[in-house]
């Protein structure tokens, strides 16, 4: 076990390596000089040149290289180019409200879509299934900007039932007041794919010899397919709900964005809309290393929920 | 004697329907799946003719009054055609503008102080335009200039379409040649392109994209093909290597091997018809995929440029008008898309029960 964390450990570097190489060729050579993207957002000439000569620009690549390893192993990327905050600040004030919404979303989501898709599965075939399936199929092809529209115009603005957009001070209004919406429409939008998925993992389990085995033994209905079925479909369950961490860290962009929530998804906007560098580069890279280290616990999670799977 | 034998051979072979044909018999048994097909189909039709400047060639031309209603409303709300009440537009526009506030904190309870104006303003500006004698009503309505809602959904389409059709091929191009190359020959090979596959994979896919496209810094179709091209083929490249993996030890890549086929002739020539329905399927898949992406990046403004319409503009557009109460460019792209995703997924279900029956 041990020595397979730190293999598994070992073998970030080089992707990590990769992830550093990507954004530094990307942002180096497609980005420019930032001398002339900041020449119309900072008028002193001083503060450009000392960021020239934060970064290396002057100097050789190897250099600029190294400089920005430096950044990234000590956190400290310098300052925004647009707000002149410290990117490690935007880091830390912005990650709160996105985990404020996204947490219960993913737990929400995550538990609805199992026991609507465990119901489905059960009545595979039936005209409840068939119905389920075809709504699921139509709610997943109208786009995600037209659901938070929509919602925001007719549950905010007309029907006054939550605030349209904000945010507030403490951790239960945000939560309990400005967070209900959002929570309700990125539910609503990741339900349909979660059951159609789940549906499938379940179906894959629902018809094995250990099902009947387990209805020959006089088990209830429910015992069946909470226990037995569900802990056997949980593996590529788990491999979902993971997949979608990594996401929490970065925000949900659209949802951000719409709602006016200070997280890092409208941070990201931002600055990319300002061509704002450092937060872009900062937020990739934290972004891609909780990833790989997200995917290490995932094969360790596997290990504890089904103990034949072999770590290897 | 020889050819009797060979003519034993070959005869049954003549008659009996290849990979292609069995599958579009499959397919023609799956009403939905034909159904879908036909919506595709259609899509497509529209994509041509828009592309050739056949419809639709006018879509950017002012030719109703702002905010047209559609024509199946007749001009029965005259209050959102004719210049507004001072009042009632004076509410609107205060909300209106709390929805665009920064919103940092309670900026809900600020009323705007320039709303007065800008109402005064907006009813000088209906005013002015309403006398040019445009078309009072339009097929599906109009926007904001007064353009035709229905040849911008119909424009949006084209747009949309091609952006999601060119990415898709894009990034199955690289896929499989990339899959090819590290599933044929292995070794390093293998090891480099899964490094790739590693590095693309630990960013999270739209926040590559955004990435790449505050870097790029400039707006246009084809920026965006080329970024949702050189993202999207990672999950593409995973299949296709592993089925790569699969077939070079089979027993016709061996006999290929002896009777002298080179690595390419075998890889390109012989392997790839062989997986070319798993890529066929993907690709269909991709098209979808893209097409929301596309839809999202224009909307955010980093997609296509602002001479273009694409329904991610649209919906841009209609954020902003349905708080006014004009609904129906909202409606109109949102329509175009569900029923062209829908289409497109059903049909890629099918496309995949058809091509893979050992599948369910």
């Amino acid at each position: 076990m041990f020595a397979y964390v730190v293999r598994r450990l070992w073998q970030i570097v080089p992707t990590l390596l990769g992830v550093v190489l990507l954004v530094f060729f990307l942002f180096t050579w497609f980005g420019g000089d930032p001398a002339y993207l900041l020449a119309g957002k900072i008028s002193n000439p001083e503060q450009i040149e000392s960021i020239r000569r934060q970064l290396g620009v002057d100097r050789p690549y190897y250099v600029q290289l190294w400089i920005f390893i430096q950044q990234i192993a000590t956190g400290d990327f310098g300052e925004s180019w647009s707000t002149n905050e410290k990117v490690s600040a935007i880091f830390a004030t912005r990650l709160g409200p996105s985990l404020t919404v996204l947490v219960p979303l993913l737990v929400i989501d995550t538990l609805l879509a199992i026991a609507a898709a465990m119901l489905v599965a059960y009545v595979r075939g039936s005209l409840t299934d068939r119905m389920v399936m075809i709504g699921c199929t139509v709610g997943q092809s109208i786009s995600i900007l037209v659901y938070i529209i929509v919602f925001q115009y007719v549950l905010a603005y007309q029907l006054g039932w939550f605030p349209v957009q904000g945010w507030g001070n403490g951790f239960a209004e945000n939560l309990l007041k400005y967070s209900l919406l959002p929570i309700i429409v990125g539910v609503i939008v990741s339900l349909a794919p979660d059951t159609r998925l789940y549906r499938s993992f379940f179906l894959d389990e629902i018809n094995q010899d250990y099902v009947r085995t387990a209805r020959a033994k006089g088990m209830s209905e429910t015992r069946v397919m909470w226990v037995h079925v569900l802990r056997n479909a949980s593996i590529p369950i788990i491999t979902n709900v993971m997949i979608q961490l990594p996401g929490l860290l970065a925000g949900a962009f659209l949802i951000e964005r719409f709602f006016s929530i200070p997280g890092i998804g409208r941070e990201v906007i931002l600055a990319v809309e300002r061509s704002d560098f450092p937060v872009i580069k900062a937020v990739t890279i934290y972004v891609a290393i909780a990833t790989m280290i997200i995917n290490l616990i995932t094969d360790l999670l596997y290990k504890v929920v089904d103990p034949r799977v072999q770590l290897k | 004697m020889m050819q009797a034998a060979l003519s034993i051979v070959g005869a049954p072979r003549g008659e009996s329907a290849g990979l292609w044909t069995l599958a579009w018999r499959r397919f023609c048994r799956d009403r939905v799946g034909l159904a879908s097909f036909w919506i595709v189909v259609f899509f497509f039709g529209v994509m041509l003719a828009s592309g050739l400047r056949l419809i639709a060639r006018d879509w950017s031309e002012e030719v109703g009054v702002n905010y047209a209603p559609p024509t199946f409303m007749g001009t029965a709300i005259p209050d959102r055609t004719a210049p507004v009440a001072p009042d009632s537009s004076g509410s609107k526009s205060t909300r209106e503008s709390e929805i665009r506030q920064p919103g940092e904190g309670g900026g809900i309870d600020i009323a705007d102080p320039l709303a007065d104006v800008l109402a005064e303003i907006r009813a000088e500006f209906s005013g002015a335009t309403a006398e040019t004698g445009k078309a009072p009503t339009l097929v599906f309505g109009g926007d904001r200039w007064g353009r035709d809602v229905l040849k911008k959904a119909i424009k949006g389409t084209e747009t949309s379409m091609f952006v999601g059709l060119a990415a898709a091929v894009l990034a199955a191009f690289l896929a499989t040649v990339f899959g090819a190359l590290a599933g044929y020959y292995g070794g390093w090979i293998d090891d480099l392109f899964n490094w790739f596959y590693s590095v693309f994979t630990s960013i999270p896919y739209l926040l590559l994209i955004l990435a790449i496209a505050a870097v790029l810094n400039q707006k246009g179709t084809l920026t965006v093909i080329l970024i949702l091209g050189f993202t999207g083929w990672t999950g593409i490249f995973r299949l296709v290597r592993a089925e790569y993996l699969k077939h070079k030890v089979r027993e016709y890549i061996q006999a290929a091997d002896a009777i002298g086929a080179s690595h390419a002739r075998r890889m390109f020539v012989h392997i790839l018809p062989n997986v070319s329905h798993v890529i066929l399927v993907q690709l269909s898949l991709h098209v979808v995929l893209f097409i929301k992406s596309e839809v999202v990046l224009s909307f955010l403004g980093f997609g296509v440029g602002v001479d273009t319409v694409s329904w991610g503009s649209m919906l841009n557009e209609a954020q902003n008008e349905l708080i006014l109460g004009y609904w129906w460019q909202l409606v109109a792209a949102t329509i175009a898309m569900a029923l062209l995703v829908t289409g497109f997924s059903l049909f890629t279900d099918a496309l995949r029960d058809a091509l893979d029956p050992k599948l369910k």
